[in-house]
């Protein structure tokens, strides 16, 4: 093992013990909040259910373990989590592992469209700014992604599926896919491409906006610095100079943001979701909130919180690799 | 709000579109076979069976997939489903059910009369949010053959014969549910009933697919192939797919009030406001008598006359709701008093009597403060609630709205009686004795069980009324003692009967016979496309 490798590997080791430890901290704490709210599973299903019999709420108490100590609740619910088990959803009659694995796919995808599509408008629209700052292409990037970042996101959508779904009729208002269609091969990924675009350019827009600013602001202060006065002075050409030495060095924020985005992942699409019917995860969350669904709620939070320290680990490794200046230990 | 208002596109617009919708003629054009409608439901069902949990959306899906005994015609009498024939015995402590022949479950084994005492005694009595109460008398089901199942009560029951649908009473096979838990049974997600389409898959958060049940008992039914319930979660997605045509049916007011009328004038479109008679959930405000000031009735009248219920009906419901002055809906004209008292709105009265009952104005002109503790429902909620606030404030009540999410508000009302006004949906179902004892009947007060008498309202005649008219075989003598009831419910005022909101359906105008006699629960068998 060379040093390097072998400090990569204590960084890493050292990060993962820190993870476990934050992630117990975080199960507890969501836990407690949880109990905190009045009101649980059973009034939520009885209250559903328009009326219930005492004898009816109270076998339900029994049957969701809500009759219990919250120590025992708790110690039970971490032992499962220990052995990997999410348990069982009494609302929707199905195990939360299985809920939430039907459930992802749709918002990766959506999420990786929108952040994906958001970071590659964003380097052109950046770049151009920072190239012509203060110019006429600069004030128009400004002003619309200002717009985008103003407007808030669902009535975006909602104006967006009434021009492209109802007047124009060239995309479909919500949904992933089309249900009557097979689901199979080119045809199915073209047809879910088609869905994905409307829900996944409104997410983007917001993030659209805040790229543009930083890959912006940090092209300008690197045009400004010593090195790039120094690479033109030896004669590299201006797109040499933009790509290699400008843009590498802008990238740092990008990659930070983009790393906080990331965290948010599993519910920062509930909007998003809502309006364009997309399957995804952030609204079974935000159901659950209201239905009191305790092992459901639990596990997509503690699911988030392994993905902001996982994303997290990624963007310092990213550094590294980006600035050999920064150096893991 | 109110010059907004045009009386042409309210609620008497809709009825009458509503009647020529009932008075189609039943074969003025050949059903055509084939097609997928593909429909909504709000929200998205947390279960395929309505059997251990009631949920409006459960109650909804259940009855395409699994059946009841009887079905209900336009004026709720009991029609045969999967029971042919039932007799009532004189004294009322027997019902015997005639089955149907030849009844397939979806897994090809035959129906027979030890699912029905299997899912009435096993199933029903036991998990059934409401099944303990409607089957209380329930001592046994005898199945002296395969084709009959007699009902044994204790004492007489008629309500029961008011909660045979598929919707409120399913009929389960014994085979799937026998020996296992059955609130955990996976066959609540993917049923196995004998109704006209069969469970095909279903991928949550996005749609439930339903198939034709090629073996289904009624030959040539169901005429659709496929339905297809997708989920939609907010109501103007919703507006932009029907548009768009990618929606074909939806109820429960499935768009925004303010795109209604855009609606009723797309010949596209369908709009009617029927459908819910087995179920008719009205908006109510309950006092807690626990109060020293809302113990007095007269206070509880003088607040009655504090409010304009016709400027509520336009501006909180845009003229899409109905008036109530008892609360026995005017929709169950069977149990209706159609001649109650009403008393006039006049602010000027109902100062007067808070003055006399002892309630003077104080420094800051406010007579008392109350809470008024209301769910998160919807938007109509919180302007029901700001208009009952703004109308309380002219007569010197100071009215503090707390607005949580339903558990919270379950466990505030209903478990600590931590409230001074509340406003929530009581569904009065096709039967009072089903839907509204629970809050007038002293005996029906338990802390914890939600949407009960929680008011602390205890009257020996009411009492009396109830349980006379829970067990009243003759039905000219069970309709005055409900008469009765009304009565001395809208005198002694615990509850004050707000308004029945319209429950609004839409549908494309090429989708036909999509409402039976379970309107919004029909089990779609008749439903057909036009090409």
């Amino acid at each position: 093992m060379t040093p390097r490798a072998r400090r990569i590997a204590r960084f890493l080791a050292r990060r993962l013990a820190q993870g476990v430890a934050l992630l117990l901290c975080i199960a507890v704490l969501d836990f407690a909040l949880l109990h905190a709210v009045p009101g649980d599973a059973a009034d939520a299903i009885a209250g559903e259910a328009g009326t219930a019999d005492p004898g009816y709420v109270a076998t339900l108490r029994h049957q969701l373990g809500l009759d219990q100590p919250l120590p025992v609740q708790l110690g039970l619910y971490l032992g499962r989590l220990a052995q990997g088990n999410f348990g069982y959803s009494f609302r929707y009659g199905q195990s939360v592992a299985s809920l939430i694995l039907e459930r992802l796919p749709a918002t990766l995808l959506l999420m990786a469209a929108s952040i994906g599509f958001a970071v590659a408008a964003s380097l052109v629209l950046g770049t151009l700014s920072a190239r012509f700052a203060n110019r006429w292409p600069d004030r128009l990037i400004t002003l619309v992604t200002l717009f985008f970042y103003a407007t808030p996101l669902f009535w975006f959508g909602l104006m967006a599926i009434v021009l492209f779904g109802v007047h124009l009729g060239w995309l479909p208002t919500g949904g992933m896919y089309d249900v009557a269609r097979p689901r199979t091969g080119l045809a199915f990924a073209l047809d879910v491409a088609r869905h994905l675009v409307l829900p996944a350019f409104t997410q983007a827009c917001f993030f659209l906006a805040i790229y543009t600013r930083l890959v912006r602001t940090s092209m300008l202060q690197a045009y400004g610095s010593d090195y790039v006065r120094f690479a033109r002075a030896k004669g590299v050409g201006e797109l040499r100079i933009a790509l290699r030495h400008v843009l590498r060095n802008a990238l740092t924020p990008l990659v930070t943001m983009v790393g906080l985005n990331l965290g948010t992942l599993l519910g920062g699409a509930v909007l998003t979701e809502t309006v364009f019917s997309w399957p995804g995860i952030g609204r079974l969350m935000y159901d659950a909130v209201f239905q009191r669904d305790v092992n459901l709620l639990l596990s997509i939070l503690v699911l988030g919180s392994v993905i902001v320290i996982v994303a997290n680990l990624l963007v310092d490794m990213l550094y590294a690799a980006l600035t050999p200046a920064v150096e893991l230990r | 709000m109110a010059e907004t208002f045009s009386p042409s596109l309210g609620r008497r617009a809709l009825l009458a579109g509503a009647g020529a919708l009932a008075a189609w003629p039943a074969h003025a054009q050949t059903p055509a076979r084939g097609g997928t409608v593909v429909m909504t439901i709000i929200p998205e069902p947390s279960s395929m069976v309505s059997a251990f949990n009631t949920a409006a959306p459960l109650t909804v899906v259940s009855p395409k997939m699994v059946e009841g005994l009887v079905t209900y015609d336009a004026s709720l009498m009991p029609q045969p489903l999967l029971a042919t024939g039932w007799t009532v015995a004189p004294d009322g402590l027997s019902i015997a059910f005639t089955l149907r022949e030849g009844v397939q479950w979806h897994d090809g084994k035959p129906f027979t009369s030890a699912d029905v005492a299997f899912t009435l005694m096993e199933l029903i009595r036991k998990f059934h949010p409401r099944g303990r109460a409607t089957f209380a008398a329930l001592t046994a089901v005898d199945t002296p053959d395969a084709r009959t199942a007699i009902l044994r009560l204790s004492r007489p029951a008629p309500a029961i014969m008011s909660a045979l649908s598929g919707s409120e009473t399913p009929i389960l096979p014994k085979h799937v549910y026998e020996g296992s838990d059955p609130l955990t049974n996976p066959a609540n997600n993917a049923p196995i009933g004998t109704g006209p389409f069969r469970f095909g898959e279903w991928k949550r958060g996005n749609y439930i697919a339903l198939t034709r049940n090629e073996t289904y008992w009624q030959a040539g039914l169901p005429y659709l192939d496929r339905v297809v319930i997708k989920t939609f979660n907010d109501a103007t997605a919703r507006s932009a797919a029907f548009e768009a045509g990618e929606l074909q049916l939806a109820s429960t007011t499935p768009v925004p009030l303010a795109d209604i009328d855009r609606f009723q004038r797309n010949k596209a479109f369908t709009v009617t406001d029927k459908g819910d008679e087995l179920n008719n959930s009205m908006d109510l405000l309950a006092f807690n008598l626990r109060r020293p000031n809302l113990a007095k009735p007269e206070v509880r009248q003088a607040l009655r006359q504090a409010i304009n219920f016709d400027v509520m009906m336009r501006t909180v419901w845009y003229g899409l709701a109905m008036k109530l002055d008892s609360p026995v809906p005017p929709v169950l004209p069977q149990f209706h008093a159609p001649n109650l008292p009403v008393p006039p709105f006049s602010p000027a009265q109902a100062n007067a009597a808070l003055d006399k009952a002892g309630f003077p104005r104080g420094a800051d002109n406010m007579r008392f403060r109350l809470t008024l503790d209301l769910p998160t429902i919807s938007d109509v909620y919180q302007r029901e609630a700001e208009f009952l606030r703004q109308s309380l404030r002219q007569v010197g009540v100071d009215v503090e709205i707390r607005i949580s999410d339903v558990p919270s508000f379950i466990r505030r009302v209903f478990a600590q009686y931590d409230f001074d006004l509340t406003l929530f949906p009581g569904s009065a179902t096709n039967d009072p004795t089903m839907g509204l004892q629970r809050f007038y009947w002293s005996k029906a007060a338990a802390p914890g069980a939600p949407f009960v008498n929680a008011w602390g309202y205890a009257n020996p005649e009411m009492d009396q009324v109830l349980e006379a008219a829970a067990v009243e075989v003759d039905t000219a003598k069970r309709r005055a003692l409900f008469i009765r009831f009304q009565e001395i419910a809208m005198l002694d005022l615990p509850i004050l009967p707000l308004a029945l909101p319209a429950n609004i359906t839409i549908a494309t105008a090429k989708l036909h016979d999509f409402m039976g006699g379970e309107g919004i629960r029909d089990s779609l068998a008749r439903a057909w496309m036009q090409g």
